[in-house]
């Protein structure tokens, strides 16, 4: 056979990698920098003594978090928000990918979704306490109960939007109902989970806070809540850093994450776009 | 394969839209017959339910009327006798898989070792000249080449009769002859049987042993014309003969009566 002349479209490569990382780094840090350093001359000029300075704050910082307290509350709380996040996404894609496959069922919780979504999360948790009681399988409620929304309601859409010609594709091909589930429904209504799984992480870090902050005996929030009513002021500023630093943590890993989930996605816009 | 009985046939088929503004008939009675091994061009003016019929053919679409049967059982669902090559090759290949997954997705529920899953992915790709581009994805490709990949995918499912919708449609005309000229070297080095839907006439003169000239719709069979060209085609030398002159102008003259045709007023809706 002959082999026909083709152009494959080749990833561009990734020049002076090194310098090009420098620079970003340069640019990532640069604004945050300068708003420390303008932070610090306020500081040093202002009388309030609840707006302390950089310098306070990293002492403060290291003092509390490095050390027990990282094994005590920081820990903890992780592992809350982690076990939140992972049962939302199994939820959320599991009933999401069964009510957007069957249009009678959708018809009937359309309303009834709307409804639990639009209750704020916040106000569940002293229900929450009352029938489960003060207890880790409480907080994780409580955060399921919020983040699990987006990434229901964006699969149901997700699942809905497949494409009509690939699902005759493969029913032309016989392709079975559980190959298609996971080569053809899923991957179709990734980006879509993915968009969803990206509101859920930071509605999921709100409520890992705020379910400390009620009731409880360790954790992130419940520490800051305590720095606050004792008037430990720096402790609670880095505090408020560490969750801060949390956040960003968790946008970076599921950035990795959406890369090489949603790669075939990318690419194509990439190339419909040139 | 090698029996050259009749493949495939289509009785009296009838397929009705149900809308709300009225029934629409795409299909009003259309039958014919294929045989084993043979390649049937459809051609037809546009918008005459050459995909309605095609979707009923691949048990894609259930007929409100008339029957298909493939080697005289009725087909009631999709066949694993067929493969179809849709027209929107853009839309028809997961871009999240490999050309190779792509390829191999349809086999996997047949039973089939890994070994031989793979020698048929691989056997399909160079069969279409796409053998380098394995591991890339559809959308690193160009239209031709994907194309191609949908054509191996059809190919590696070992069908016997090869579905095309306009598959040639959206590719510029270069590559357009080397497709057509591809699948005529498939139809003959693999004896698969081709029915082939387009709505280019010239396209349907040079490829076909036979041409079905359709109608306006409600659609039916307009004319069955044989293609008396010699089997052994190619792009310069055939598409410059007086016959395939006079073929082509035979059938553009057909397809232009059916577009004024007299058949051209739907049926008032009851």
């Amino acid at each position: 056979m002959t082999a026909y002349p083709g152009r494959v479209v080749a990833a561009p490569r990734r020049r002076r990698a090194g310098t090009r990382a420098v620079t970003g780094l340069l640019h990532a840090l640069g604004l945050p920098m300068l708003l420390l350093v303008l932070w610090g001359l306020v500081a040093t000029r202002a009388t309030n003594r609840f707006l302390p300075d950089p310098v306070t704050i990293a002492d403060a910082f290291v003092d509390t978090w490095i050390g027990p307290a990282f094994v005590q509350d920081v820990l903890p709380s992780l592992y809350r928000l982690g076990l939140g996040v992972a049962a939302s996404v199994v939820l959320g894609v599991a009933a999401g990918t069964v009510i957007g496959l069957t249009p009678w069922l959708r018809e009937l919780l359309e309303p009834l979704l709307e409804f639990l979504r639009a209750v704020p999360p916040p106000v569940l948790i002293p229900v929450a306490m009352l029938l489960l009681g003060i207890t880790d399988t409480m907080k994780v409620v409580v955060i399921v109960s919020g983040a699990v929304w987006p990434i229901l309601l964006n699969t149901v859409e997700g699942v809905r939007g497949t494409d009509s010609v690939l699902t005759q594709t493969a029913l032309s091909f016989r392709v079975t109902r559980w190959e298609r589930l996971w080569f053809l429904v899923l991957p179709a209504a990734s980006p879509r989970i993915m968009a969803g799984a990206r509101q859920a992480l930071s509605v999921a870090l709100i409520l890992m806070v705020i379910s400390e902050m009620f009731a409880s005996s360790a954790g992130l929030g419940y520490r800051i809540a305590y720095f606050q009513r004792n008037y430990l002021v720096a402790e609670m500023w880095s505090g408020i850093l560490l969750l801060g630093g949390v956040g960003v943590l968790l946008a970076v890993v599921f950035g990795v994450v959406e890369r090489r989930v949603l790669r075939w996605y990318h690419g194509t816009r990439e190339v419909n776009r040139v | 394969m090698s029996d050259r009985g009749t493949l495939l046939r289509v009785t009296q088929l009838n397929k009705v839209y149900r809308a709300r503004t009225g029934d629409v008939e795409a299909i009003g009675d259309l039958s014919f017959t294929m045989d084993a091994g043979e390649l049937v061009c459809i051609v037809g003016p546009s918008g005459c339910g050459k995909t309605t019929l095609l979707k009923c053919l691949a048990g894609l679409l259930r007929p409100t009327g008339g029957t298909v049967e493939m080697h005289g059982a009725p087909v009631t669902g999709p066949s694993p006798a067929m493969a179809v090559v849709f027209q929107e090759y853009g839309r028809s290949l997961y871009p999240w898989l490999t050309v190779r997954g792509n390829v191999e997705l349809p086999l996997r529920h047949k039973r089939l070792s890994r070994a031989q899953r793979h020698t048929l992915v691989a056997d399909a790709l160079d069969a279409v000249g796409l053998a380098h581009a394995a591991r890339s994805h559809p959308w690193q490709l160009s239209g031709g080449m994907q194309q191609r990949v949908a054509i191996a995918r059809a190919v590696a499912y070992q069908p016997e009769v090869l579905i095309m919708d306009e598959p040639f449609a959206a590719v510029d005309a270069q590559t357009r002859a080397d497709l057509e000229d591809l699948v005529r070297e498939l139809h003959a080095r693999r004896g698969i049987s081709v029915l082939f839907v387009t709505h280019d006439i010239d396209e349907s003169v040079y490829l076909g042993q036979r041409v079905l000239v359709l109608s306006h719709a409600p659609t039916r069979v307009r004319e069955d014309l044989v293609i008396d060209l010699p089997a052994d085609r190619d792009q310069i030398t055939t598409r410059a003969l007086p016959r395939f002159t006079e073929l082509r102008t035979h059938v553009y003259g057909e397809i232009q009566r059916a577009r004024r045709g007299q058949n051209v007023a739907p049926r008032p809706a009851p």
